[in-house]
């Protein structure tokens, strides 16, 4: 599975409801709320073992899902 | 120097004229000036804790600042030289100067806020232990809450690398110190602020006439609702052996509005007179008393503090190292739903009792944070329910249920408001419990309202204007009043600012001699 298919998993078990695809202001819109947000991140740190700070919860990271896609990625080059 | 004093009109009106006159590239100086001088007028001596707070905050930005150039050209002088590993233990090593420097620099303006705020509340509870301790005598700084959270921000985010430190020292202090948001915020970024804060500005009308705009209606709020308020609020609050059962709902009822209109006035006055200048700041509320939940309201009440706390308390404890693994040992122990919750649970709880400690150093102020909290959690818990609720019985779109959870709401929200009215808990509990057991509903026709220092005429303005408020709510909800207002013609416009002002001048609180009171919010 790759990272997108992986990372979509864990957002659809999130939010059933929410159309992650087309959605482009998951943060700023308010679509994920705080609780959301910190529950998301540790799925990511675990399912791809990186670590994702709070200096990195900004929306251009979080609003789309190619924004957690391009910070996943490059959290795991870092490694 | 009050906002809705003679003196701060008067004050506002000479720097703008000086603003405009002077050339452009000594506005910000002149803002500068103004804000010392303005700070100055709540005691010259509390200058030197904005001065300590801009030193701090202004020298550890700019130690960050040359420690990330200087790690750039380190690693640009030895890329061909240095391993990936050492790269990286390279960069560590400097993220943890960088935080080091955050640190000392938060902890030593958190200190002051915490020193000047906090030693008698801490002193009083030793004391109700049993300790034999003086108080020490210590008055607030004008503004400290609210500047001491801007600068922690500002840190904060140049160690996140989301803005760069401010090299110009006048233009940081500028963002410390700016009079009309440094007396009850918004509690600005430095990344928002600065866009516009210290970037010349043309005279143009159109931000003279919306910015007046706003302060009139600020002014309207302040001076026709909330201080015709304030005695019934008092009234009822000191004295809460005589006023119990239904007065307590009046209570409830007039805090709310006067809250609403003191703080949400005084916000507009704050954004008003910025306008003035050309400088926008960021807006405090969203007709908060639309709200459908709790959760709801604190996103549209206060926004800048909520945001706060969330970006600069909730995240880093519930991101951090320790809390990551504790969910982890969770989830391995209890399974995957203690393991999500319960460190989001403590995190949460830290940040609300932070908040209600924040409002002030009392005990009714911790226990409203963590009433709210309790209220937030359990709707949390019970949202998989609600949702089910919604499905299978009364869906979310019917506009009906959805007036009812407004109300549901407002009740809510006015109960958790009252902490702010009483001496103590104990006095808020008792009265709550009263409307349940003392009946005495017969004051809401017996004319014992009218010895609470307002009168038929008050209530009457009261009732119009709470409906006025409502009114413009409803049209709010179309965009900003002020822009819908271009389009209707110059005539009507004029009639109705005209009637604004006149509202003002006939139904204000005030005159020759007469002390406005003081904004709810500045004691924060």
């Amino acid at each position: 599975m790759n990272v997108r298919e992986e990372l979509m998993e864990i957002l659809e078990e999130l939010h059933p409801e929410v159309d992650f695809e087309s959605e482009d202001a998951l943060v700023s819109g308010k679509v994920l709320d705080s609780f959301d947000i910190v529950n998301l991140v540790t799925e990511l740190d675990d399912a791809f073992d990186i670590e994702i700070t709070a200096a990195d919860l900004l929306p251009e990271n979080f609003d789309t899902v190619d924004g957690m896609v391009e910070l996943i990625m490059n959290r795991m080059e870092d490694i | 120097m009050l906002f809705t004093s003679y003196d701060f009109i008067a004050f506002v009106l000479v720097v703008l004229i000086l603003y405009y006159v002077l050339p452009k590239s000594f506005q910000k100086y002149l803002l500068l000036l103004a804000s010392i001088a303005f700070y100055a007028f709540s005691g010259p001596v509390y200058l030197c804790y904005l001065f300590s707070a801009v030193i701090t905050s202004y020298t550890a930005g700019r130690l960050m600042d040359k420690n990330i150039e200087s790690s750039k050209q380190y690693l640009m002088d030895h890329k061909d030289t240095i391993s990936r590993e050492g790269k990286k233990l390279f960069k560590a090593r400097q993220k943890s100067r960088r935080k080091g420097i955050m640190v000392t620099a938060i902890v030593i303006n958190i200190g002051v806020l915490s020193v000047v705020k906090y030693t008698n509340f801490i002193i009083g509870n030793i004391n109700a232990l049993g300790g034999r301790l003086s108080f020490l005598e210590l008055a607030l700084p004008l503004g400290i809450s609210y500047y001491t959270l801007m600068s922690v921000g500002y840190l904060v985010d140049i160690y996140r690398g989301t803005v760069s430190a401010e090299k110009n020292f006048i233009d940081y202090a500028l963002f410390l110190s700016f009079f009309p948001h440094i007396v009850q915020g918004p509690i600005s970024r430095y990344g928002d602020l600065s866009q516009t804060l210290t970037k010349p500005h043309d005279f143009e009308f159109k931000n003279i006439a919306f910015g007046a705009e706003r302060i009139l209606f600020g002014f309207f709020k302040k001076l026709v609702i909330a201080d015709r308020l304030f005695p019934v609020v008092s009234a009822i609050a000191d004295d809460p052996d005589t006023y119990k059962g239904a007065y307590i709902l009046c209570l409830m009822f007039f805090y709310t509005l006067e809250l609403y209109a003191d703080f949400t006035g005084g916000i507009d006055i704050t954004i008003g007179t910025a306008e003035l200048f050309g400088i926008r700041l960021t807006e405090n509320f969203v007709r908060p008393y639309f709200s459908k939940s709790l959760k709801e309201y604190w996103r549209r009440w206060h926004i800048s503090m909520g945001e706060w706390f969330k970006d600069y308390l909730f995240y880093p404890i519930a991101m951090s190292s320790g809390m990551q693994n504790f969910s982890k040992f969770l989830r391995k122990h209890f399974g995957p739903y203690i393991g999500k919750r319960l460190p989001v649970y403590i995190s949460s709880f830290i940040v609300w009792f932070m908040t209600g400690l924040w409002h002030g150093a009392s005990w009714n102020f911790i226990v409203w944070g963590l009433l709210n909290y309790v209220i937030l959690m359990i709707s949390e818990e019970f949202e998989p329910l609600t949702q089910r609720f919604h499905e299978k019985c009364i869906p979310l779109e019917n506009r009906l249920y959805q007036a009812f959870m407004v109300i549901r709401t407002m009740i809510m929200v006015s109960m958790l408001k009252i902490f702010d009215c009483y001496a103590n808990v104990g006095d808020v509990f008792r009265s709550i419990g009263s409307v349940f057991t003392t009946s005495n509903y017969s004051i809401f026709s017996d004319g014992s309202l009218l010895n609470l220092g307002m009168d038929v005429f008050d209530y009457g303005v009261i009732a119009a204007t709470t409906l006025l408020l409502f009114v413009l709510s409803m049209i709010q909800r179309r965009g900003s009043i002020r822009q819908q207002m271009l389009s209707l013609p110059f005539a009507v416009r004029a009639v109705l600012i005209s009637a604004l002002f006149i509202g003002v001048l006939l139904l204000g609180n005030y005159g020759i001699g007469y002390d406005s009171s003081q904004f709810i919010y500045n004691r924060f």
